[in-house]
């Protein structure tokens, strides 16, 4: 019992790890302008306010960007789930030539260096016309998503009692009833998990971002971030990027308090099999 | 999708027997290879969007960077495109700056990755053994794990900067300009970086203790083995396979570091990485020549690291890859 609480306590500490550098961003948030300036900052604002915010979102910098993350996220995390549930079913069901091929492409994609693409990508997304836009960052974001659908989900595909169909079918239903009624409930969830994590890897992406955008046209949040000035010159953006910042960890924080434990299923499933 | 044959626990570990499976079973022979030909079909329809993607949007670049890396070309002068061969490697290998970068990652590889393991495995341990409060600690440490790598960067880049930042305040370091000089901004570099991707590891890791029979920590208690012996001898041997694939997954990851760097110094004091040199080529500087030369000796990197790990380490990819069970 005493063993216990020593760990509750470690359990404590991780806790403080993690949360401690978000209220630093939450009260950097709540500051004013003015407070940045001062010689010896506190850690939290003297004077708390909303301003930032209202700022932050009267900017169509700001809020354009916020726009094209959740498109460019959604759409990407949505084609790259469809594409990668063909391949994981395919790996996880079929005997194929090239299954080994498909495995060892998306563990090379993985690991490959994505600053080593920007310039090519840079040059033919421009021939191409692309350059700047949704499109230009849908295709890389959905291709570097790929390995970690693909794993994921072939991951989750293989626990599933596939025999069930066949059993559903002997009692009468016809195939189509047998996939919908048996098969889709019980490949939901790992679909599910797969699009979270896939999600958060298209929202964190910086590199392609400003590589592949030049205006408000397709610039993504993270991006938008590294360029934003604040209200005027003369007074410090700090405060608001923090509120920028709260933006767009809060999508963020909603899965992961929603979702914990699939999240940490589909990571641990995808990347190691004892 | 009809199919006949229940799957058998472990069936799938029979990769790459597609070729002599057809005179396999001896049950009915026609069928079978009939069935086994449409499944061979399907497995390839299915599969190809993916194939497709993956070469249309790496391959490909990637050749067509190794085709500019012999030019010297400039888009603000198209025209004065011309074939210097091998000119631009020779140029980036005897440069400083691509040394220095070089030397800037591996640095900051080398400690993060250390850290983030001993870290990482003693957060592993915490959730493995935590009895109140579970989830609520699982639940945090995905925080880091899903928030954005810029917004962690400025988040630490604001605490430690001079005028917004509470740590000097807190450390009494008065007016100490952590981004002035190169060892104190690699180290909020590296801060950043090992907060932020700490958690994935100690899943990871996590992962691999839950895997350890709980049998052999009672074995070895009752041999009267201390907690430090057991740790040595029987849980890290056991892990083996989980640390591995958890550090040659973080090393090639903070080997293409960019995030950071970019948010705290932009390069500034000798913190510029190579993945920062390739953008700052071909993006910033629009030399597309010597860029995609920079490119191709980064993608040539982080093959010989990865070869490193499969020879030197011994590290099973198909362990990595998942396509075993």
């Amino acid at each position: 019992m005493r063993q216990s609480r020593w760990w509750t306590v470690a359990g404590a500490l991780i806790v403080l790890y993690t949360v401690f550098p978000l209220l630093w961003m939450l009260s950097l948030s709540f500051k004013p302008p003015s407070e940045i300036v001062s010689g010896k900052p506190s850690f939290f604002p003297k004077e708390w306010t909303w301003n930032n915010y209202d700022t932050v979102f009267s900017d169509t910098l700001f809020t354009s960007a916020l726009r094209n993350s959740i498109g460019i996220s959604l759409i990407a995390t949505l084609l790259s789930v469809i594409v990668a549930m063909f391949a994981a079913y395919a790996i996880a069901r079929l005997d194929f030539p090239g299954k080994r091929l498909l495995l060892s492409m998306a563990l090379a994609i993985a690991m490959f260096p994505q600053a080593a693409l920007v310039g090519p990508l840079f040059n033919m997304w421009r021939n191409f016309g692309i350059y700047d836009t949704w499109l230009g960052l849908i295709i890389p974001y959905l291709t570097f998503a790929l390995p970690l659908s693909i794993w994921t989900m072939s991951a989750f595909f293989r626990q599933i009692p596939w025999e069930m169909e066949q059993a559903a079918q002997v009692d009468g239903a016809t195939a189509w009833q047998a996939f919908r009624k048996v098969i889709v409930p019980l490949a939901a969830p790992g679909v599910f998990t797969t699009a979270i994590l896939t999600f958060f890897f298209c929202w964190n992406d910086f590199l392609f971002a400003i590589s592949l955008t030049s205006t408000d046209r397709a610039r993504t949040v993270p991006a938008a971030l590294a360029f934003f000035q604040g209200a005027s010159q003369f007074e410090s953006p700090v405060t608001y990027v923090m509120a920028a910042a709260v933006v767009v960890t809060i999508p963020v924080i909603i899965l992961v308090l929603l979702f914990q434990r699939r999240i940490v299923a589909g990571l641990t499933a995808g990347a190691v099999k004892g | 999708m009809s199919r006949d044959v229940t799957p058998v626990p472990g069936e799938e570990q029979q990769v790459a027997v597609t070729e002599t499976r057809p005179e396999a079973p001896a049950r009915r022979p026609a069928k079978r290879s009939d069935r086994t030909r449409h499944e061979r079909r399907l497995g390839l329809y299915l599969s190809s969007p993916s194939f497709l993607l993956m070469i249309l949007v790496t391959a490909y670049p990637l050749v067509y960077a190794l085709v500019l890396s012999f030019y010297n070309y400039r888009l603000t002068d198209p025209e004065g495109r011309e074939f210097v061969g091998l000119g631009n490697y020779a140029t980036i290998l005897t440069d400083g700056l691509w040394w220095n970068d070089f030397l800037t990652t591996l640095i900051i590889t080398v400690v993060t990755v250390a850290v983030e393991l001993v870290l990482g495995f003693m957060f592993a341990f915490v959730m493995y053994r935590i009895l109140v409060g579970k989830s609520l600690v699982r639940t945090s440490i995905l925080i880091p794990y899903g928030i954005v790598t810029v917004v962690s960067a400025f988040i630490w880049r604001y605490a430690f900067a001079l005028e917004s930042g509470f740590v000097n305040q807190w450390l009494g370091l008065e007016d100490f300009n952590w981004f002035g000089e190169r060892w104190s901004s690699l180290a909020v570099i590296m801060l950043s970086e090992i907060w932020k991707t700490t958690p994935f590891i100690s899943l990871l890791l996590l992962a691999g203790l839950v895997q350890v029979p709980e049998e052999l920590q009672e074995a070895a208690k009752v041999d009267g083995a201390t907690a430090w012996q057991r740790l040595k001898r029987v849980t890290l041997p056991n892990m083996k396979a989980a640390i591995m694939v958890a550090v040659l997954f973080r090393t090639l990851d903070a080997w293409r570091i960019f995030d950071n760097p970019f948010i705290m110094t932009q390069g500034a004091n000798n913190t510029e990485t190579l993945s920062f040199l390739a953008y700052r080529q071909n993006v910033t500087l629009v030399n597309l020549g010597m860029g995609s030369a920079v490119s191709v000796l980064l993608f040539l990197t982080v093959v010989l690291i990865a070869v490193l790990f499969v020879k030197g380490f011994k590290t099973d990819l198909s362990q990595v890859r998942g396509d075993r069970k």
